[in-house]
């Protein structure tokens, strides 16, 4: 197999073409739950990516050592542990983040987008290509929370990132709820299906 | 290098240690954030504390006092100048909140009037009941408890009878708790002045 790895598809692969929130729908439990606003959908992917890169590295390390009978399991319980000691740390050393981003990081362990990646691609790639998927996976999916979470915070609260667009009073404060989470991700889909397919 | 077959004995080796190094690792990292976390947790109380009692210079910590409220456990932290009561800061918890527990540390005058206070964990819904730690300073409207004193002024949302703080839009029962503990909380500052004054 001497046939040349593009490196830089890979990267992109994640970012638009699959997704993990418009094209591939997968940890639609965190994405909605989180995205009340933008700076909530930043902190969520961001931390999603971090420990997706870490697991992608570490399931692509070890991917022959673990028969294809028990990897499930076996990628389960090392995504759990870098999921327990990035809490263990913020919680530790950076007390400011652990305040905005402390409820956040336990959901992480539910997201399929870990698994997903695991399975479809760490589990039969190298260690840098692996890598590069968790890296574009995670920026993927940390554009596409805080797209949604930006949308529903404006449309809701009349902000964005916490500043003032127009007054809170003309807001629809259904979006910031439930059920517009799900009408502005259908929409968002809708729209970013639309670009991908004009160019 | 080939991929182990699945065979008993290889899952039970592989899965048995991955399993033996994620403890390991995780016994680790716990024995070396134990203690920074236990830090942490009272710097973090005692920013708290300062932030929302009178000025002090006694050592609140010591001098605290953990009173059985309406089924709470709730600890006062007297704040002293001189030996002598000036406020305090009351951390009491309500679990009458959308999802699970509600503490707050709420910081009274001497005469019961709210100084202050800060949320110390919530996990309500994030945009809704989550914006109590701004909500109820806000001075629009009738948002606002600062400044105001419980025994004459009715801590309740106005959606109940004689209620006069505005509930955060569309999550009233977070904010009925929120309330609640600062009522309960004030009711266990006042016992406690009776004792100490």
């Amino acid at each position: 197999m001497k046939e040349k790895v593009n490196y830089w598809k890979i990267f992109y692969n994640g970012i638009i073409p699959a997704n993990p929130i418009f094209v591939l729908l997968l940890g639609m439990c965190a994405t909605l739950g989180t995205t009340s606003s933008a700076y909530n959908g930043l902190m969520m992917g961001i931390a999603t990516a971090a420990v997706l890169i870490c697991s992608n590295v570490v399931i692509s390390l070890i991917k022959n050592l673990v028969p294809d009978k028990v990897r499930i399991p076996a990628f389960i319980v090392i995504i759990a542990s870098f999921v327990t000691v990035l809490q263990l740390v913020v919680n530790a050393w950076l007390p400011s983040l652990n305040a905005s981003l402390g409820i956040f990081i336990p959901l992480i362990v539910v997201n399929c987008i870990l698994l997903g990646r695991a399975e479809a691609f760490a589990s039969r790639n190298g260690i840098f290509a692996s890598f590069l998927d968790g890296l574009g996976s995670g920026i993927g999916f940390i554009f596409a929370l805080v797209l949604l979470g930006a949308t529903r915070e404006i449309l809701g609260t009349g902000k964005i990132f916490g500043a003032e667009i127009y007054p809170e009073d003309y807001g629809m404060l259904v979006f910031v709820l439930a059920p517009g989470a799900f009408i502005a991700l259908g929409y968002l889909i809708a729209i970013v299906n639309r670009i991908r397919k004009t160019y | 290098m080939k991929k182990l077959e699945s065979t008993l004995p290889n899952m039970i080796l592989s899965l048995g240690i991955i399993c033996v190094l994620a403890a390991t690792l995780l016994g680790g990292m716990y024995m070396i954030t134990k203690d920074p976390i236990a830090e942490q947790m009272k710097l973090q109380q005692q920013q708290a504390i300062k932030d929302v009692a009178p000025s002090f210079n006694n050592d609140p910590e010591k001098d605290k006092v953990e009173v059985e409220e309406n089924g709470q456990i709730f600890t006062v932290y007297p704040a002293m100048d001189n030996g002598k009561l000036v406020g305090a800061a009351v951390e009491g918890s309500s679990m009458n909140g959308f999802s699970g527990q509600v503490t707050v540390m709420c910081g009274f005058d001497l005469d019961g009037t709210v100084r202050d206070y800060r949320v110390i964990q919530q996990a309500e819904t994030p945009g809704l009941g989550a914006k109590m730690e701004t909500w109820f300073r806000d001075p629009q409207g009738a948002r606002s408890v600062i400044g105001k004193n419980p025994e004459s002024f009715s801590f309740y949302v106005t959606k109940d009878p004689g209620g006069k703080v505005d509930a955060i839009t569309a999550a009233t029962i977070s904010s009925r708790a929120f309330l609640e503990i600062l009522r309960n909380a004030f009711e266990v500052y006042k016992d406690y002045r009776e004792d100490h004054i």
